[in-house]
């Protein structure tokens, strides 16, 4: 006897929605609507206390977006989840779901710029002082813990460095110290990961990478795992005391294992507003429908580009976790089993200037701020993601010079090897000169 | 909030507004395994329109101490217990499944204390599938992916809950999972298992009752809960269409609607 629950392509295709009762629409409607009629004065007042489940102001919440939060919630594993207008938007409201001024975290080195902006510019502003870990420092993780921590931050696989984090080692020094592991997933979807498995209890993600997978729509989203006990500590006391916002609501003896996600709305959205449109919405479902065939041939080209680029004798190094030599290949195929990802490192042999000369000669590859697109995607960081930071956080965060990050799309490989090669001849050209 | 019964912590909640007694009491009883959480979209109405409302942790679950109770027939003396710690007389009593089991049993028991009875996805027996009661008696996970596939109907399969965000699989999932699954879930299934008294208790009835039933229910069958019914003297009954055994999340809107009704005509505020 087994259960007959829906898998993941099927999910993909269909959680979160029935079609329309009114229309019959069989595809997702576009509510594109501020507001919504109270049935009389009793319905608005139980909208308001949260005696019943609905819309108020798309502020808060909306039906498409609704779908799409339950189709990631069903996706990831979670309970809960809630769209936000990008993924930087996610981490700001996950981030201030959590804490309070005074408060503190433990966050990977190895993210990305805006994030690693966030934590270390801008949220101190707020009170909340974050100390950064190398990804792979396991025990470092365990030390920067203080008193008033909160929570440990981590991309799993780093940006851009590709430095895997041990998750489930993460996982268990957060739990020892009575706090939540959030990680951001936009690197893998839940179709190469669901980090819930693994530990996590809070998901984020930048749904405009492969999520929406085409290059056209921001989004984001945050995902619980519904597994964190709140009420194990008083380290979160608006989650788990009385909340004057709503009448004296304590969220989670409230909503158990969907606290996290009532609070970020009902607070959070209420508040700040980083909404998503409903039109983004409707587009990042397109591409979740065929997440798991895109995700397919993203890795399979990925892994045939790393077999070329560990082989080019202009590539000085090449950095992703399908590299026999990478120092995380087997944590990789244990956590990633069905494939590494689609986001390649690699050194240019001739430094900052060689790079350039390639960004500027390839021709199919995009040079733009974006991962995750269908199309093939690169970027020189150290001069465009992460051009805030100085030398030494720059080094820090696992960055060089000669660092090129490559985001490979679904292109015919041939094609894209064939734009590397008219980038890497260009890249040599300034060698030449100079040496003259 | 949290009182004492025979000198364990109960939980329950109070529906967000603080306990009255002074208004007339609504206890809430979860199903097998469940903890007060499935009740949010009940009874917050209830709380926020006259009445107090406890939605119970059964001992052993949620946020109460102690060990879960192994037969329905202790589990029904204890919801009589409960009305006595918290000062009361008398209490209407809404149950959901295995809860159902337990109202009927207490209100048969103490005639005088219970006022009304509300039986969501009830029947006058809960026989259990013997692989899935050894599931749930040896914590197997698939114990709970099974009950969740079978306690969803087609709005809990494919989604569209009516809390904006929430996926009903994961959740309920999770709410199950907060304990150890064979201290929870296996001792409840067994306690229904070994329940053999509904329909007679159902017979002693004499109070207004009211069941809500799914068409879509492949935990406690239609035909079961008809069957129950028809053994309680003149109880309403009301078929959710299109709905699983989870109604009170699954359709909550249409629930509280048929509820609300009942109470406010059975068990006014004076």
């Amino acid at each position: 006897m087994d259960p007959k629950t829906y898998k993941f392509d099927t999910l993909s295709l269909h959680a979160g929605y029935q079609p329309d009762k009114n229309a019959g629409s069989r595809q997702v409607p576009i509510y594109q609507t501020t507001s919504y009629l109270f049935d009389d004065v009793d319905h608005a007042a139980a909208l308001f206390n949260l005696e019943r489940g609905g819309h108020i102001y798309s502020r808060i919440s909306n039906p498409t977006v609704g779908v799409l939060e339950e189709r990631v919630a069903a996706l990831e594993g979670g309970t809960a989840a809630i769209a936000t207008s990008s993924g930087m938007a996610a981490i700001f409201l996950a981030i201030m779901t959590l804490c309070e001024s005074g408060d503190h975290i433990v966050a990977s080195s190895q993210v990305y710029g805006g994030t690693a902006n966030l934590l270390r510019l801008t949220l101190p502003k707020f009170g909340i002082n974050t100390t950064f870990v190398k990804p792979r420092d396991t025990q470092g993780f365990q030390k920067a813990i203080q008193k008033n921590t909160k929570c440990i931050f981590g991309e799993l696989l780093g940006n851009p460095g590709n430095e895997l984090m041990n998750m489930p080692e993460v996982a268990d020094i957060a739990h020892n110290a009575g706090i939540p592991l959030m990680i951001d997933s936009t690197y893998q979807t839940p179709y190469l990961c669901k980090p819930f498995d693994f530990g996590a209890d809070i998901v984020v993600h930048s749904l405009t990478k492969w999520m929406a997978g085409h290059g056209s729509s921001m989004a984001g989203i945050i995902v619980e795992g519904g597994k964190f006990n709140w009420m194990q500590n008083d380290k979160f006391p608006s989650l788990t005391k009385e909340y004057e916002g709503y009448h004296g609501l304590s969220f989670a003896e409230e909503f158990g294992p969907v606290a996290f996600t009532m609070k970020a709305r009902a607070e959070g959205m209420r508040d700040f507003g980083p909404c998503l449109s409903p039109q983004n919405a409707w587009n990042v479902m397109q591409g979740i429908e065929t997440l798991s065939v895109r995700m397919e041939k993203h890795c399979a080209n990925a892994e045939k580009m790393v077999e070329y680029l560990l082989a080019h004798e202009s590539a000085a190094w090449v950095s992703h976790p399908s590299a026999p030599d990478h120092p995380d290949y087997e944590l990789a195929k244990k956590i990633l089993p069905k494939g590494r990802g689609s986001m390649i490192a690699f050194g240019i042999k001739g430094g900052k200037e060689a790079g350039t000369a390639f960004i500027n000669n390839v021709k199919l590859a995009s040079h733009l701020a974006n991962v995750g697109d269908t199309r093939t995607l690169v970027i020189h960081p150290a001069s465009a993601t992460h051009s805030q930071m100085d030398e030494a956080t720059l080094k820090f965060a696992g960055l060089s010079q000669d660092m090129i990050r490559l985001s490979v799309g679904i292109e015919d490989i041939e094609d894209i090897k064939n734009d590397f090669e008219d980038g890497f001849r260009a890249a040599k050209k300034p060698k030449l000169v100079a040496n003259k | 909030m949290k009182f004492k019964v025979n000198n364990e912590e109960v939980f329950a909640s109070t529906g967000g507004r603080p306990f009255d007694k002074n208004k007339p009491l609504i206890i809430f009883i979860h199903g097998s395994g469940l903890t007060h959480m499935c009740w949010v979209l009940q009874t917050r109405y209830f709380a926020f329109h006259g009445y107090s409302v406890l939605a119970l942790d059964l001992p052993g679950h949620g946020l109460s101490e102690g060990k879960s109770l192994t037969s329905i027939e202790d589990m029904a003396d204890w919801i009589n217990d409960v009305i006595d710690a918290v000062g009361f007389h008398q209490a209407s009593l809404v149950g959901h499944s295995q809860g159902c089991l337990v109202a009927v049993e207490c209100a048969s028991r103490y005639p005088n204390k219970i006022k009304t009875l509300s039986l969501m996805g009830g029947a006058g027996a809960i026989p259990m599938n013997p692989e899935l009661l050894a599931l749930a008696e040896n914590s197997d996970p698939k114990a709970v992916d099974l009950m969740m596939d079978f306690a969803h109907g087609p709005s809990g399969h494919f989604g569209g809950h009516p809390v904006p965000g929430l996926y009903h699989l994961n959740t309920g999932s999770m709410l199950v999972q907060s304990k150890e699954i064979k201290d929870t879930l296996g001792v409840d299934f067994r306690a229904c298992q070994n329940y053999t008294n509904g329909f007679e208790a159902a017979k002693k009835l004499d109070l207004p009752t009211l069941s809500i039933l799914a068409d879509k229910d492949r935990m406690c069958r239609l035909k079961d809960g008809q069957k129950l019914a028809d053994h309680i003297n003149g109880s309403e009954m009301h078929v959710i269409k299109n709905c699983g055994h989870m109604m009170l999340l699954e359709e909550a809107d249409q629930t509280l609607a048929i509820l609300k009704k009942f109470i406010l005509e059975k068990y006014p505020i004076i």
